[in-house]
């Protein structure tokens, strides 16, 4: 994805900003650029806050205007968010819940805390109007195909899944899309529903828009033998799922049996990750950075460079986004999803889902 | 005896330890207002770069030729000692910002950050001061202690110091090449020209920078331009040279023999550094422009601490050092200099092998303080013929 989006940059920018080099070198006119302003950069993406509007007690949206290299996203993908906490880069990724259409051109987003969480507390409790973050390029193939935007849909969320649907949902309504939208959403409480307001909101204005709540703290959490209830035609709908493992595993058995599982479509926030096999674990020698650092058994690679202290670029930290790559110069490494090693010299790695499966070397 | 060789292998690992100490405190410590320190002066750097560059634009009258020359040589010298230098030791690596990232770092400087690395971050900092390891040890071409050899060629070492002050940058990157060891057969003919392609790369975008695009940009005042680039290059390199040398080459700073150095504990290594280097007294401005290595003590015991702290850790250092008897050389900077000069000539004549050479080391005077009560030049003496036995 990024790399398309890069790709995508006008050429006439890139010669001019390619000539401007010759002016700065070894640096680039970027860091001469954000003196004045640090929104101007066209490389790396930053944001200014420009909004952090409390939700629920422990979840804020953090309205964001993004700087002049941000490629449009796509309703349904995450960005990561870099943050410094005390001095210290950390990077996390969030679903972008603004839709690409938006007319003042800010993203946000909307984080929950995480008990211990340095970035979410950060984010949720500290951020103020005009601070800086770091931005990743968009990412992820979760939404709709220009095509089936005026197809029936189905969305099945839970908890923090809504954060993509409300992307998916406000792009709709603002390009006024909007025809045939079933939404089921479970939370705890009615209260503790993140965008409430706007989804009740949005369903009140559209006809097109049916929404079930279910509040599991009084209710039973929903079991997809409910659909044939709660939307009868969910076979003819495309359905587009997000939330805790257990709702879209038991979603993707449910679809599989009934052979519709290419009708399913689902954005997975948590990995399952396998355990490691004996003698995991080992040294990674970082060829490029030319240091070594100890990779724990089982721990991801990217973790493990972190705490050694080097800049490793990081996006989702799930195995989605590729920000984090490496190729693999030397060893072989355990795919913590899959359990597979990878082994062959030049293969790539993504070290957020990767671990040590004994001593390696990367180039990093 | 002296304080120095007394110290048993006990005091050494106590040494290594309390060292070890601060320099974990520091660590722990660091946090979001060490970031905004260097963030502040990277900002600064860069502003007095565009404001420097766009004076120069004008520069065919005379004030703003003075001024751009002013903040491009302070910017200049900021993007190389306190910002570079520091960078590329990893100092600031903690922040995991690659924008401020000892592995992507590349500075406004003849010599590669590979290069640079590799021959003052490892050779350097791990050989300090050891004759045949330590290629800083007058930088190959000088003679600085009695325990290099000594050839005719070192006769005309007082003039060609003068011609390595101004081109100092050009002098670095070529040292970072290693001909010498090349032509020891120590150096591969393929690596040797990797890295030279590397270096001719970096030549050409920095001259074509200074000395062709930024005076054609100029128009009527290329040729002032032209000048104003090349003085500022100029004033860069004297002020790294005189900083840089005012950290070993005083009198202070002691020379060792690899034989010396073999099986050396954390608290020998933190000795010899101490003992390899010495600093510059002065204040804030003096500090901020040597890129901190004023505090060449504590850079060379705390390479990779981020540079804001020296000036904290000093006094403790300091006291260490008295606590210990270990001298702790420090002097204000024209005393320091006056020593090296004095160093250079010397030892551009034959003899001096003993580094306490009587006619080498003046008596410590008031501005060049040794604390500890030790006399320097026996502890020397001791050393050097340690590795004469």
């Amino acid at each position: 994805m990024s790399q398309a989006q890069t790709l995508a940059e006008p050429v006439a920018r890139r010669r001019l900003l390619d000539a401007a080099a010759v002016l700065t070198t070894p640096l680039l006119p970027d860091d001469y650029l954000t003196v004045f302003n640090p929104l101007w950069a066209f490389g790396e993406l930053r944001g200014r806050v420009e909004q952090v509007i409390p939700r629920t007690d422990d979840a804020a949206t953090i309205v964001v205007r993004p700087s002049r290299g941000w490629p449009r996203h796509r309703a349904g993908q995450h960005v990561a968010v870099g943050v410094d906490v005390n001095g210290v880069r950390h990077w996390r990724s969030y679903s972008l819940t603004s839709d690409p259409e938006r007319p003042d051109g800010c993203l946000s987003i909307t984080v929950k805390l995480v008990d211990g969480g340095a970035v979410s507390t950060q984010l949720v409790r500290h951020t103020q109007p005009g601070d800086l973050i770091r931005l990743g390029p968009p990412a992820g193939d979760f939404g709709l195909p220009a095509e089936v935007t005026r197809a029936p849909l189905l969305f099945v969320t839970a908890g923090s899944g809504i954060t993509p649907v409300m992307a998916i949902l406000r792009s709709l309504e603002r390009q006024d899309l909007i025809t045939d939208v079933v939404h089921i959403h479970s939370e705890r409480t009615s209260e503790s529903v993140i965008f409430g307001e706007a989804l009740r909101g949005l369903a009140a204005r559209n006809d097109g828009v049916t929404l079930h709540e279910r509040h599991t703290a009084t209710a039973a959490r929903l079991a997809p033998s409910e659909l044939d209830r709660l939307c009868p035609d969910w076979r003819d709908r495309e359905t587009y799922a997000c939330g805790p493992l257990g709702l879209l595993d038991a979603l993707e058995t449910h679809f599989e049996a009934e052979s519709l599982l290419h009708q399913l479509h689902v954005e997975r926030f948590q990995i399952a990750q396998v355990v490691a096999a004996p003698g995991d674990g080992g040294t990674v020698r970082a060829s490029l950075a030319g240091t070594t650092f100890d990779a724990p058994a089982g721990a991801s690679l990217l973790v493990a460079a972190e705490n050694a202290g080097l800049p490793v670029k990081s996006g989702c930290r799930m195995g989605i986004c590729h920000t984090c790559v490496c190729e693999l110069k030397e060893g072989q490494v355990r795919d913590l999803r899959t359990g597979e090693l990878i082994d062959e010299p030049g293969q790539f790695v993504q070290l957020c889902v990767s671990a040590a499966a004994g001593d390696v070397e990367l180039v990093l | 005896m002296t304080a120095t060789l007394n110290l048993s292998k006990a005091d050494t690992d106590a040494l290594g330890a309390e060292l070890d100490a601060i320099l974990a405190e520091v660590r722990e410590d660091l946090g979001a207002s060490d970031r905004e320190y260097i963030e502040g002066v990277i900002q600064l750097q860069r502003r007095l770069e565009v404001g420097g560059r766009a004076a120069l634009l004008m520069s065919i009258f005379p004030p703003a030729w003075l001024a751009g020359v002013t903040m491009l040589s302070s910017a200049k010298i900021l993007a190389s000692m306190e910002i570079g230098h520091n960078v590329m030791h990893g100092q600031w690596d903690w922040m995991r910002d690659p924008e401020i990232h000892s592995t992507t770092w590349e500075w406004d400087s003849a010599p590669t950050a590979e290069g640079w690395k590799h021959t003052h971050n490892y050779l350097h900092h791990t050989y300090t001061n050891v004759v045949g390891k330590d290629r800083d040890l007058g930088y190959t071409i000088m003679r600085v202690s009695g325990e290099q050899d000594w050839k005719p060629v070192y006769l005309a070492q007082p003039l060609y110091n003068v011609a390595l002050a101004a081109t100092f940058e050009w002098a670095i990157a070529l040292y970072d090449l290693e001909f010498d060891k090349l032509v020891a057969g120590e150096l591969s003919l393929g690596e040797y020209i990797r890295r030279s392609q590397g270096m001719m790369r970096k030549v050409a975008t920095q001259s074509l920078k200074d000395y062709v695009v930024w005076p054609l940009l100029s128009g009527i005042s290329a040729p002032t331009t032209f000048a104003a680039n090349l003085t500022a290059n100029v004033v860069r390199n004297v002020w790294a040279h005189t900083i840089i040398f005012c950290g070993h080459f005083p009198d202070g700073g002691a020379t060792f023999s690899e034989e010396s150095i073999e099986g050396e504990t954390r608290g020998e290594w933190y000795l010899r550094q101490m003992e390899g280097s010495c600093n510059i007294s002065g204040g804030p401005l003096l500090h901020l422009m040597s890129g901190n290595l004023s505090y060449q003590v504590e850079h060379h015991i705390f390479p990779d601490m981020p540079s804001n702290r020296y000036a904290e850790v000093a006094p403790r250092v300091q006291e260490i050092c008295e606590r210990y008897g270990i001298p702790y050389s420090t002097g204000p900077l024209h005393k320091q200099y006056a020593q090296v000069v004095k160093k250079i000539v010397r030892f551009a004549f034959p003899g001096g092998k003993r580094a306490d050479a009587p006619e080498s080391i003046p008596a410590p005077t008031p501005g060049n303080t040794r604390k500890g009560g030790a006399t320097r030049s026996k502890g020397i003496d001791e050393r050097a013929s340690r590795v004469a036995a």
